[in-house]
Parts: C-alpha cells; structure tokens; sequence
C-alpha cells in the first residue's frame, strides 16, 4: 500500500534518532554510541552541512538515511512517513531513488569491471520506468553532459580507471542524478579531490540544488567548504549536535565551545593565526558514556552540571541552536544550575 | 638566514620505469634548505612532491631511480653514498616522519622497544641513555612517558604521530623530512601537532622539509614555499610573499581554490582541467593548457625568472615578456 506524502511535512525530519553498536568480546560487552538522540530536518531546496571530525558520527548519519543501518531507537521521517513503515518494494525503490547517496572516495565506489554508464543505466533500469529502454542512453547522455563533463558519448564508453578523481566523482553524482532525487546524501564528496577540482564539484552540488532543486546533505570535515555551499549547518561531537543554525550565524557568532575550537582550528593564509590552544585534538569517548556533556573533557568552560546533565539543543536566537549549559545561561536560556563552581 | 645550507639538491630527476616507457615524477629539481629553515613543499596528487623527498632521503625502490642530479646533505652526496654510509647517517642526521604513523609504526612492539631499537642501530648500548633519551623525546611531544609501555594500537591518531616526531628526535638530527604527517588527523589535533612541530624546531634547530598538498596549513609555519606542478618546481619564494603576491598562475589558481571562513563569501572557479599524464607531458610550459594568462611564449619551456621576492616557472615573468609590455 502506498502512502503519498503528507503536506506541509519536511523532506526529511529526524527525531531522537539513535545508533549503537556492540563492541568488545562476549565478555567485556560494551555499546559505541556512534549517534545519540539527533533532532534535525532538511527541507527542499537546501543544503545542510554535518560538519564534525572523525567519529563524531556523521557517516552513522548517512548510513542511517540510506537505510544501511537501523536505527536503535527513535525515527526517521520521509515526507512525514516514518521510515520503519515503508515494508513494500515499491516504497523502498522509491525512497532510494528520491534519496541516493555519494560516497568519499571515487576509486572505490565504481565498479572497475564495468563502463561508467553501467551505474547510471542501471540506476535508469530500476527507477525510470517512464524512460524506454531505446532512450535510455540518450539521457544517460543528458544528465552526464549536465556534471560538465565533455563528450558525453565518449565519457560514458570508458572505465573508471581512464577517468580522474574529480571526473569519477562526477559520475557518481551522475548515478544518483540518473535518479531525479529529492535528496543527495553526500558523505566526503570532495576530501579526496585535488584543490583545484574540488571548488568545480562544490560549485555542482550548488547548481544542483538552484536549478534542479535537489536538497544535499553534505557531509565534511571541512568546515570552509561548509561555508561555500551551504544554507544551514550541524555540526555534530561524539554523537550529538552540539550547534545548528545558518551558516553564516554560526561561523560569525558560534556559541557551542566546540564550534569556536573548531573554527579557530581551520588553517587560513589570509588571518593570522591564533592563540596557540594547548587542546590536542584528543577523539571523544563515546564507548559506554557516562551522562553529563561529551565534550567537558575538553571544554574551556566546563562546569559542575556538565559533568550530570547532558544539554540538550537550545534556540539560542531565531533557527540558531546550541547544546551547552554555559552558552545557554549566557543567552538568558539556561536554569540557574548553571551558575556553579567548576569541577 | 643563516649561511651554509644543509641540503643542497641539484637537478634531482627521478624515473620511474614502467611498460610504457619511463615517466619522469621529478625533473630537475634544485632546493637548498638552510639549517634550522623550515621549508614547505606544496602540490597536488601526482605532481611528484612525495617522489621528491624518498629521492632526497634514498628511500626510492624499484621501479623507481634516481636518473640525474645530486643530493648533498652537509656536504656529501647521498646519492653516491653506499647503504652502509647511509645507515650510519640516516636517523642520526637526517629523519624520516611518514604520512601514515599507523603502517610506520611497528604495531606489534611495544613503542619503547621500537626507540630502542633504533638507538641500538647506532651504536648506543647503555640500556639507562636509551630509557632516558626515550623518555625525554617522549616528554618533548606531550606523551606522557607510561607510553613507552604501549603498542601502537593503544594511541590515539594524533598520538601516534607525536610518538613518530619523538622517534624521529632521538638523536637530534640536523634535518627532519614530513611527508603529510597531519593528513589522516582532524583539524583540531592537526593544528596542535603544527605548532608542536614549529615550537620543537625553534627550541632544538633542526630544519624541517615538509610536504603537503594543502597550502594553507603551511602558510603559518613555512619559511620559504615551493610549488610543485607535474614534476617541477614552478614557484620557490617566502611564503608569505607566494601568498600576497603568487608569481606563478598555478600558484595563484591554488590559492583562488580554497574557500575561507571569513570574510566575503565569494564564488571560487578553481582550475579547469586536469594535471597532464607525465608520461607524455606537454612541450613547453606544462600549466599551459589550463592557464587563463597563456600566450604563444608557452610552447616553450620556461625557466625560473625572478618574480617580486619569488622565483617563478613562468613567461609572464620572463624578461623579454616584460620588455615587451613595456
């Protein structure tokens, strides 16, 4: 049975989405919480940056919107249809083509025993019903003249391994494109691009979004290239979402500790560099956690009730959300809890 | 900045040989590197920037060789060096810290065994100087020394690395040689590690050649920069003139490539193109076909003409071009 989508809903609306994994033998069993209690949406038209390091738990992320894994507890809502419901084959290929997903590395995520328009005329097979077969190649050739890539003919005729990186990332965006997707999850798209591609790729993502209005979320590490394309921002530490908001507000005026560690962080020619920090950037525990706030470990302004309470994301100013009790207290938002000593 | 350089390379060419015939990854290549300077090598994949430095530290195996060209450290060619002479000079003058500590590190040794095994290569046989030493290069990069006991697996990324710079450090080397050590870690612990580096070398005055594809994270720490495209040197100068004032369009397309946090946001183009196959590079100059400044000078090959505080691999730059725009 088929359920369209419910007005006014969100693209796609997450609510206390959860992820655990076991890890340990038998005997000293313990649970990795790679994503904790997510509450976030992505709307048409927009792209939205999951920014963090590496496991903080952003690829869980986007593995749990491409149905790779399940989640442990909470939702993942499509068009206001909670995921767990969608049972029926026709359901699923729908979700996958409207929500396909890019990968990291382009060397790896071809097939090198076939010609790129393998992935794409398969991708047309299963979830173009309306192409006929004869015309199949024909669009193929559209959508892959569409990513700038020249000849389009001639392009789709070679193996992965005559292209260069930034051509076969092209192409992956063209397997998905080959979809008509609502949405493009896109974990590391550019990270393992030269410099001098990656702004070609960057640009892409953002023609796709103004002229065909497909919504991306892109996932990085690179909190700079956040900034180029994007509308909003999440930035995500040892499983949680510590700060979201508009791009620009959050770069400009961050207010969780992290986002400002991270931001003083990035390296850039054009300001000086700053105060030298004496964090080393150690990883996050997120094996068995004890409750309060992941990053008081590291944290500047930690005090007493970090270390009991977990903070949950706060408006802190119009779409513009942080979880820090500090931050908070500072905006007039936090109880008085706050005002105690440091540990 | 001081007179008698440490490393004096000239005209390093290495070949790799394959069916198809040899592709030149450096073409006659020239650096000096002064005592206690801290060089930056950057360029993007492929450009020969890696090939470089095991040409210069002699790491280069099969299918790879040195074809051409000199490598003087202190003096002596390490080129013409038999294995024996440079084992005794390797890691007590001139170390090696990899890009990837994971595969460079032995993970089934205890890291203290691992120090020790590379004092006792040198000659030292007193097992309290190799605790001692261990312990006190430990210290330098903020390891605590309970660490000596652990394996590899035990370390966080950004540790393990610190443990390789503190390998490194044993004996006080003249010269230390990074091939991307900060690529597989996270912004924050990478900006650590880059200060960390940079405060060693002013507190013990090695100098440092360092190797990376991102431009910016040198553009605080570097003294002087060189740009690599398709196996040549296209810009030397101080770095932070080669950021105010690029020489070399490739150069200036690099810079034009990464977004910023700050400031206006901008719409970048980056470069069109691809870097060419070097087994059939392009006659002339090699950034030609995706150069936005290209004119008829660039069917030939230019060679390094002074630009500003720089010096450039380009015919803008040229004399008689400059003449002519006169």
């Amino acid at each position: 049975m088929i359920h369209g989508p419910i007005e006014g809903a969100p693209l796609i609306e997450a609510r206390g989405l959860t992820r655990h994994f076991k890890v340990g033998g038998a005997i000293a069993r313990k649970t990795l919480h790679a994503v904790d209690d997510l509450d976030f949406t992505i709307r048409d038209r927009e792209i939205v940056a999951l920014v963090g390091e590496s496991g903080s738990g952003k690829s869980t992320v986007a593995r749990l919107l491409a149905r790779v894994y399940r989640p442990t507890a909470g939702e993942i809502y499509y068009q206001g249809r909670p995921l767990s419901s969608f049972r029926s084959r026709r359901d699923l290929l729908t979700y996958r083509s409207d929500v396909p997903m890019v990968f990291q590395d382009p060397f790896a995520s071809l097939n090198p025993a076939y010609r790129v328009s393998h992935g794409i005329m398969r991708g047309l097979a299963l979830h173009r019903p309306d192409i006929p077969r004869n015309r199949r190649r024909e669009e193929a050739e559209k959508i892959v003249a569409r990513l700038g890539l020249d000849a389009a003919g001639d392009v789709l005729d070679r193996f992965p391994y005559e292209l260069s990186g930034g051509q076969r990332q092209r192409i992956g965006f063209a397997q998905a494109l080959a979809y008509r997707p609502r949405l493009i999850v896109a974990d590391e798209p550019v990270s393992m691009l030269d410099v001098s591609v990656r702004i070609g790729l960057l640009n892409l993502m953002a023609g796709l979004r103004d002229e065909q209005g497909v919504s991306i979320l892109y996932i990085t590490h690179d909190i700079a290239s956040a900034r180029y394309i994007a509308d909003r921002v999440m930035v995500m530490y040892a499983g949680h979402l510590v700060e979201t908001g508009p791009v620009e507000e959050v770069l400009q005026a961050p207010k969780h500790p992290y986002t400002q560690l991270l931001l003083e962080a990035v390296p850039d020619p054009r300001a000086p560099l700053g105060t030298e920090s004496v964090d080393q950037g150690e990883p996050p525990r997120v094996v068995d956690p004890s409750p309060g706030c992941r990053f008081r470990w590291r944290c500047p302004l930690a005090v007493d009730v970090c270390s009991r309470i977990t903070p949950e994301l706060v408006e802190l100013s119009t779409g513009h959300a942080a979880a820090c009790h500090v931050a908070a207290a500072r905006e007039g938002q936090g109880d008085a809890a706050v005002s105690g000593t440091r540990p | 900045m001081p007179s008698a350089p440490v490393l004096e390379v000239r005209g390093l060419t290495v070949e790799y040989l394959t069916s198809a015939g040899p592709v030149r990854a450096v073409e006659d290549f020239d650096l000096d590197v002064h005592a206690g300077e801290f060089v930056g090598v950057v360029g993007e994949s492929g450009c020969g920037k890696s090939t470089m430095l095991f040409g210069i530290a002699q790491l280069l195996s099969p299918p790879a060789e040195i074809s051409a060209g000199s490598v003087h450290f202190r003096g002596r060619d390490l080129v013409t060096m038999t294995a024996r002479e440079l084992a005794a000079t390797r890691w007590r003058d001139l170390s090696v810290v990899m890009q990837s500590a994971m595969n460079a590190l032995n993970p089934v040794a205890q890291l203290g065994d691992q120090f020790a095994d590379a004092m006792r290569a040198h000659g030292e046989r007193s097992k309290q100087v190799i605790r001692e030493r261990s312990e006190e290069v430990l210290a330098l990069v903020g390891i605590d020394t309970v660490h000596l006991k652990s394996y590899p697996h035990q370390l966080s990324g950004g540790m393990r690395q610190r443990a390789m710079i503190a390998m490194a450090l044993l004996f006080s080397p003249d010269l230390v040689i990074m091939d991307e050590p900060t690529s597989a870690l996270d912004v924050v612990a990478q900006r650590s590690l880059m200060m960390q580096i940079k405060q060693l070398q002013r507190q013990l005055g090695f100098a440092v050649l360092f190797v990376t594809h991102d431009m910016s994270l040198v553009s605080h720490f570097s003294d002087r920069l060189v740009v690599m495209y398709a196996a040549k040197a296209v810009e030397i100068g101080p770095t932070r003139e080669v950021f105010a004032a690029p020489g070399h369009p490739y150069t200036q397309g690099l810079l034009d490539a990464f977004p910023s946090i700050r400031g206006p946001r901008l719409p970048l183009t980056g470069i069109p193109g691809s870097p060419p196959n070097l087994l059939r590079p392009p006659t002339g100059c090699r950034f030609a076909p995706r150069c936005p400044k290209r004119f008829e000078m660039c069917d030939l090959a230019p060679e390094l003409y002074q630009a500003g505080a720089s010096l450039a691999a380009c015919h803008l730059h040229a004399p008689a071009a400059k003449e002519a725009a006169r």
